[in-house]
């Protein structure tokens, strides 16, 4: 037991407990006042900080893809109306040229039927003269021969002239 | 990098050699310190080597010296840095002055005298102030003899014996205190200034460079912090840690700072402060009075009436509870102490191999040997001695929070 008997290190020395104690106690006063409280509020501020930058990068984030969809949303829709327009453009451009062919069929065919009927017209007049023509015509000829032959018979004057009436001429 | 690593553990080595080498050349380890007859006889022995130039290596006596507190700090050889003593007693009032007033031992001063780093105070009123050479025998002048299972101790001086007192201590009746400004202190005030003009340092950097990520030692300053803030008072303490932390991260960098210092073989370094059982001692009573001071009701009634458990119950465990109170800080006083001590221990040991085994062998052949065992061993156990003074540093803060979180918890039955 000599050796713990000499042993310094376990006989608590009162000077070095007094040291001990003054100077952890101004250590932690010191150290609390000028370095840890402002190291754990400069952590504090720093994490805050970071974690509030975190929060605007993500908003800054999903407002860019809010913002992106919605001019995709825009663009295809940019692009359908365009596709809608020009559909409409192709149809209207074909219903205008079907419109005017029908139109110039119609014309054409009034201007037809308006010859036709001209041509009838006139060929009608030209048969009506014709046939007035002919039967006066036919009474002169017949007329001449007659009054060579019958000279003065009324009554196949007569009779010539209902013949020619009954002629048609069509 | 490798190359680097050795240099620095080659020059570390050495270093540590050189210091156990000039103590054991300054010798102020007497030989017949033991107070048993056989040791006596060892004393005598070695004191007639003496005669031959060839003295005994003690390696016990060696550690002992060297885990203590003294008032000088021992460079090399002869050559050491003297501390203030200061000393207080009723009939002389305080006395100041250097330790180099002794005289490595050689002197007494104003009836103070140094006993192999205790100051002792000769009883007698009568012997003359003031700087008094002593007579000894060869390289002690102080004597030492058992009675009633007491140590006494003597000095010589004009042929006349005179008895001193024990050394002031806590527990010790002394006529006087000794306030001296010690390795121990010395090293305490180092580690704080230390600590101080680091922590301003670094808050000052977190003033100028707001937000910004942390460079050098700001950054290694903050790893810690932030591990206690994170590990221990979070976990411990809830809500309530930042009240604490500022004593929680004092506890801890200023235990880690002794300790590492501790570590360091060569001057500014190597007190044994941690290892030292009045500086445990006065941190447990601060961790004591900080737990206490803040317990809140629902602690005291846990200590003295037991919630949930029958009256009988109550009544038997209010005492147990009430040294779990002491036994608490106690154990705190206990583990730092005898961990840093166990380490600085094995360490002078090891390397203490090398001299004995060179005695053994009386030659250079024995220290190789030594050296060829010690030199990997001690590698390893100060590398490991490093991995305890973060762990000591550790489980003293975490077992503080912990005992400050179980006293200022509020329960909801």
């Amino acid at each position: 037991m000599i050796f713990l008997a000499e042993f310094s290190v376990i006989k608590p020395d009162f000077g070095l407990f007094f040291w001990t104690l003054l100077i952890f106690l101004l250590l932690l006063s010191l150290l609390a006042k000028f370095a840890f409280r402002p190291i754990v509020e400069a952590l504090t501020e720093r994490e805050k900080t970071i974690a509030d930058s975190l929060a605007q990068a993500d908003n800054a984030r999903s407002e860019m893809a809010n913002l992106k969809a919605q001019n995709e949303a825009l663009l295809a829709q940019a692009r359908e109306e365009r596709t809608q327009i020009l559909k409409e453009a192709k149809e209207m451009g074909d219903g205008i040229v079907a419109d005017a062919k029908v139109r110039a069929q119609d014309e054409a065919r009034k201007i037809t039927q308006a010859a036709m009927a001209e041509i009838e017209n006139q060929k009608r007049a030209a048969a009506t003269t014709l046939k007035n023509q002919s039967g006066a015509l036919a009474l002169d000829i017949a007329g001449k021969i007659l009054r060579r032959e019958l000279a003065g018979n009324p009554e196949q004057q007569r009779y010539v002239n209902s013949i020619t009436k009954e002629i048609n001429l069509n | 990098m490798i190359k680097q690593w050795f240099v620095y553990i080659s020059i570390y080595l050495g270093m540590s050699f050189g210091v156990l080498k000039a103590q054991n050349a300054h010798g102020n380890a007497p030989e017949n310190h033991g107070n048993q007859p056989t040791h006596q006889a060892q004393g005598e022995h070695a004191t007639e080597n003496h005669g031959a130039s060839a003295k005994k290596f003690d390696l016990n006596e060696l550690i002992l010296n060297h885990i203590g507190n003294t008032n000088e700090f021992h460079l090399w050889g002869d050559l050491s840095i003297p501390l203030p003593c200061i000393l207080y007693s009723k009939e002389d009032g305080l006395n100041t002055f250097l330790s180099s007033e002794w005289h490595h031992g050689h002197k007494a001063y104003n009836r103070y005298v140094s006993d192999h780093g205790a100051v002792r105070r000769i009883k007698d009123a009568s012997f003359p102030s003031g700087s008094v050479a002593l007579e000894g025998h060869g390289e002690h002048f102080i004597e030492h003899q058992q009675a009633n299972g007491e140590e006494v101790g003597s000095i010589t001086h004009q042929g006349k014996k005179y008895e001193l007192e024990k050394p002031s201590g806590l527990l010790a009746g002394t006529s006087f205190y000794d306030f001296s400004i010690t390795k121990n202190v010395f090293t305490m005030l180092l580690a704080a200034l230390l600590l101080f003009f680091i922590f301003r340092y670094v808050a000052g950097r977190y003033k100028t460079h707001p937000n910004q990520a942390p460079t050098g030692i700001q950054n290694l300053m903050e790893v810690l912090v932030m591990f206690i803030v994170n590990e221990v008072a979070k976990p411990m303490l809830g809500d309530r840690y930042l009240k604490f932390l500022p004593y929680l991260l004092t506890i801890f960098f200023f235990i880690l700072t002794c300790n590492v210092l501790g570590l360091i073989p060569v001057f500014p370094g190597g007190a044994n402060v941690t290892g030292n059982i009045a500086t445990t001692a006065a941190l447990a009573l601060i961790a004591f009075i900080v737990v206490n001071v803040n317990g809140k009701a629902d602690y005291w009634k846990h200590i003295f009436w037991m919630p949930g458990v029958p009256v009988l119950m109550k009544i038997f465990l209010a005492p147990i509870e009430l040294i779990g109170v002491f036994t608490k800080p106690f154990s705190l006083m206990i583990r730092l102490f005898a961990n840093i001590t166990a380490g600085h221990i094995i360490i002078l040991a090891l390397v203490g191999l090398i001299f004995v085994f060179g005695q053994a062998g009386q030659s250079i052949g024995g220290s190789i040997g030594g050296a060829a065992i010690s030199v990997p061993f001690t590698l390893f156990l100060s590398i490991i001695e490093l991995l305890v003074a973060f762990l000591q540093a550790f489980i003293f803060t975490i077992l503080t929070a912990s005992y400050i979180g179980a006293a200022t918890e509020e329960h909801h039955h």
